[in-house]
C-alpha cells in the first residue's frame, strides 16, 4: 500500500521505509516555532528540566505577534522572557517589533519553510506551510520545549483526506472562500487527526496566498496538517525566499485515503461563517440583512499583499459606512512596505479606515479593535468562538477580504455585487 | 495515578479553547492563576463548583481551536482529575498528555455521563465505571509509548530520561 504526500514526508524524517496511518514515530524536525503566548510556557519546562544549549540555533523561530506591541505591563513581561531567551540561546530567528510579522505570514516569507520541511509550532495555525509542500502542524509548549532541546517530537501518522480541486475560481471569490465552503461540508471535526491533502488541476489556478489561506483553515476542520502538490508556483515562491534546499513529494498511485472530494472551483461563491463556529456557513446570497460594527481585515488568513489589493479595489473611492470602524492590519513588515509603495495604505486611509502595524491584535480579542456586548463583526480572520474577538456577546462573521471590504462600505455583511462592481 | 474518582461536570461538543481559557487571560501563563478562570465563557459556575477530584466529561472534538497548553493546564489546575470526551481534538489531546493531564475518548461513556454522575476511571485496563449509572464502558488503554511518557510524568521528564549527553 502507498503513502500519501505527509506519510513520505514523514517516512523521510524518521527513517522508516513505509509508515501507515496510526503508527507512532519519533521524528526530527527542521523548524520550532513558538509566539509570544506559548514559548513563555516551553521556557518555563524547558529550564525547569535543566535543559541548557538549544539543538540548533538556525532551526527555531520566535515570533512576539500576538499581544505586541506590547498591549500591557503582563505582556511585556511575557516578551521578555522571548527576548531574553532568544539573546542567551543565541537563537537566530528572533524577529523584534519593527521587523516582525503574524507568525504564519512571516516565517514563508523569510524563507525558512521549504516543501518537503517538518516543520512544529506552538500555534494552531502551523499548518499554513503546508501550501509550500511542506508537512507543518501545530502542538503545544511542551511539545515546543522538547523540540527544541532535541530536535525531534514525536507524531501519530495521519490518515489522509484528499481534496481534488478543479476550475477556476470567479472574480471575488477566494482560497477563504474554498476553505469556508470544505469546512461547511466537512464540519469543523471533518478531518480530526488527519491530513488533508489537495491536490487537482485546480491548484494551479491558485495563488500561493490563496493556497496559504487555504492550508490555514485546516485546522478549523480538525485537521492535523493541510498539504498542497507542489506546483512551478510553488517553486517559484520558495526560489525567490528562501535559499535552502528543498524537496517535492507527490502521493503514491495508491495512497490510501479515507474520503476523497471532488471541488469545483467555478462553483464556489463567497462564503461566510456565522457564529458560533466556523462550520456555521452560508453563501453570501444566503446572508440576509445583518448590520455590522467593526471589520477587521488581516490575520495569518486573510493579511497578506494579494488580500490587501482586493480589499483596497473595493474601497478605492468609496467610504466606510458611518458608525463601522474598519481596521486594516498588514500581516508582516515587507507586506506593509509594499502596500504602502502601491498606493494601498492610502486608499484605506482616505475610505476612513485604520491601518496598523502587524500583529494578531483583534483576531484572539487581545487588543486592536475589540467588541462590546452584543457588536458584530466581520473578519478576514478564521475563528468565530464565543469571546474570540471581545464580550461573550459579541458575534464573529468570518469572510474574505472582498466581503469584508464591501461590508465596510455598507455597513451589512454583502458581497462587492452589491456595490455594482 | 492509575485510577481516579470523582463527580462529573458535563459539557456539549466542539468546547473549544477560547471558552476553556479565554485568550483576554492569557497574558499569564501561571497555572493558579489560569484556574480561576477556567471555562468562565461557557460556564460562570464552574469555578466555584468544581472539587479536586472530578471528572470533566463532554462531546465530540473537545478542545478544538488554538494549541494554547493553557487549556489542559487550567483544567488540570483547577482540581480536575480527569476528562472523559467523544473525541478530543488534536492538539489538545498531545497536550493533555504532555502536562499530564488523564484524558480517555471514549464515546459510549461519554454521552452517557450526566452532571453529577460519580465516575471512576482505570487508566490500565482502560476501563470507565458509572457508579451513579451502574455501568462499566471499555477504553483503549494507551499505546507503551505514551504510559511511559505519562509515567515520566510528562515530556519533559520523560526527555530528559532519553536525552543523549
Ligand atoms: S492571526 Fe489569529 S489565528 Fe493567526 S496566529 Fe495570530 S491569533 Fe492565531
Amino acid at each position: 500500500m502507498g503513502m500519501t504526500m505527509t506519510q513520505k514526508i514523514l517516512a523521510d524524517h524518521c527513517g522508516a521505509s513505509h509508515l501507515r496511518a496510526g503508527d507512532l514515530i519519533k521524528c526530527r524536525v527542521d523548524l520550532v516555532l513558538g509566539n509570544d503566548i506559548t514559548t513563555p510556557v516551553a521556557i518555563r519546562e524547558y529550564k525547569k528540566a535543566g535543559l541548557d544549549e538549544v539543538f540548533d540555533r538556525e532551526k527555531i523561530a520566535l515570533v512576539p505577534d500576538h499581544f505586541t506591541p506590547n498591549k500591557d505591563i503582563k505582556s511585556a513581561e511575557q516578551c521578555k522572557i522571548l527576548r531574553e531567551f532568544a539573546q542567551e540561546k543565541g537563537i537566530l530567528n528572533y524577529f523584534e517589533i519593527g521587523e516582525m510579522g503574524i507568525e504564519h505570514a512571516l516565517l514563508p516569507e523569510k524563507g525558512l519553510v521549504v516543501a518537503g520541511d517538518v516543520v512544529i509550532g506552538a500555534d494552531s495555525h502551523t499548518c499554513t506551510y503546508g501550501a509550500l509542500g511542506a508537512f507543518s502542524t501545530g502542538v503545544g509548549s511542551t511539545d515546543m520545549a522538547a523540540a527544541m532541546a532535541t530536535g525531534e517530537t514525536w507524531f501519530k501518522v495521519p490518515g489522509a483526506t484528499k481534496f481534488i480541486l478543479t476550475g477556476k475560481l470567479s472574480k471575488w471569490v477566494s482560497g477563504k472562500d474554498v476553505i469556508l465552503h470544505i469546512i461547511g461540508k466537512i464540519r469543523v471535526d471533518g478531518a480530526l487527526y488527519k491530513s488533508m491533502e489537495f491536490t487537482g488541476e485546480g491548484v494551479r489556478a491558485l495563488s500561493m496566498d490563496d493556497r496559504f489561506s487555504i492550508a490555514n483553515m485546516a485546522i478549523e476542520a480538525g485537521a492535523k496538517n493541510g498539504i498542497f502538490e507542489v506546483d512551478e508556483k510553488t517553486e517559484a515562491y520558495i526560489t525567490g525566499h528562501s535559499r535552502k534546499p528543498y524537496r517535492i513529494y507527490k502521493a503514491d498511485d495508491d495512497a490510501q485515503y479515507d474520503e476523497a472530494y471532488q471541488i469545483d472551483l467555478g462553483q464556489i461563491k463567497p462564503t461566510v461563517a456565522f457564529p458560533h463556529l466556523p462550520e456555521n456557513t452560508r453563501t453570501i446570497d444566503d446572508v440576509g440583512d445583518i448590520k455590522i460594527d467593526q471589520v477587521i481585515i488581516g490575520s495569518c488568513t486573510n493579511g497578506r499583499l494579494e488580500d490587501l489589493r482586493t480589499a483596497a479595489e473595493i474601497l478605492e473611492g468609496r467610504k466606510v459606512s458611518k458608525g463601522v470602524r474598519c481596521i486594516v492590519i498588514p500581516a508582516t513588515q515587507k507586506i506593509y512596505l509594499d502596500a504602502m509603495k502601491e498606493g494601498l495604505l492610502e486608499i484605506f486611509i482616505n475610505a476612513g479606515a485604520a491601518v496598523s502595524t502587524p500583529t494578531c491584535g483583534p483576531c484572539l480579542g487581545g487588543h486592536m479593535g475589540i467588541l462590546a456586548r452584543g457588536e458584530k463583526a466581520v473578519a478576514t480572520t478564521n475563528r468565530n468562538f464565543v469571546g474570540r474577538m471581545g464580550h461573550t456577546e459579541s458575534e464573529v462573521y468570518l469572510a474574505s477580504p472582498a466581503v469584508a471590504a464591501a461590508s465596510a462600505v455598507t455597513g451589512r455583511i454583502v458581497g462587492p455585487e452589491e456595490l455594482g462592481i | 495515578m492509575n485510577k481516579v474518582k470523582g463527580k462529573a461536570i458535563k459539557y456539549g461538543d466542539n468546547i473549544d479553547t477560547d471558552v476553556i481559557i479565554p485568550a483576554r487571560h492569557l497574558n499569564s501563563s501561571d497555572p493558579a492563576e489560569l484556574a480561576l478562570h477556567c471555562m468562565e465563557d461557557i460556564d460562570r459556575d464552574f469555578v466555584s463548583k468544581v472539587q479536586p477530584g472530578d471528572i470533566m466529561a463532554a462531546g465530540k472534538n473537545f478542545g478544538c481551536g488554538s494549541s494554547r497548553e493553557h487549556a489542559p493546564i487550567a483544567i488540570k489546575a483547577s482540581g480536575i482529575s480527569c476528562v472523559i470526551a467523544e473525541t478530543f481534538a488534536r492538539i489538545f489531546y498531545r497536550n493533555a498528555i504532555n502536562i499530564g493531564l488523564p484524558i480517555v475518548e471514549c464515546p459510549e461513556a461519554a454521552r452517557e455521563i450526566t452532571e453529577g454522575d460519580a465516575v471512576e476511571v482505570d487508566f490500565d485496563s482502560g476501563e470507565i465505571t458509572n457508579v451513579t449509572k451502574g455501568k462499566t464502558y471499555k477504553s483503549t488503554p494507551f499505546p507503551e509509548f505514551m504510559k511511559k511518557l505519562m509515567a515520566s510524568n510528562g515530556l519533559m521528564n520523560y526527555i530528559k530520561d532519553y536525552r543523549p549527553e
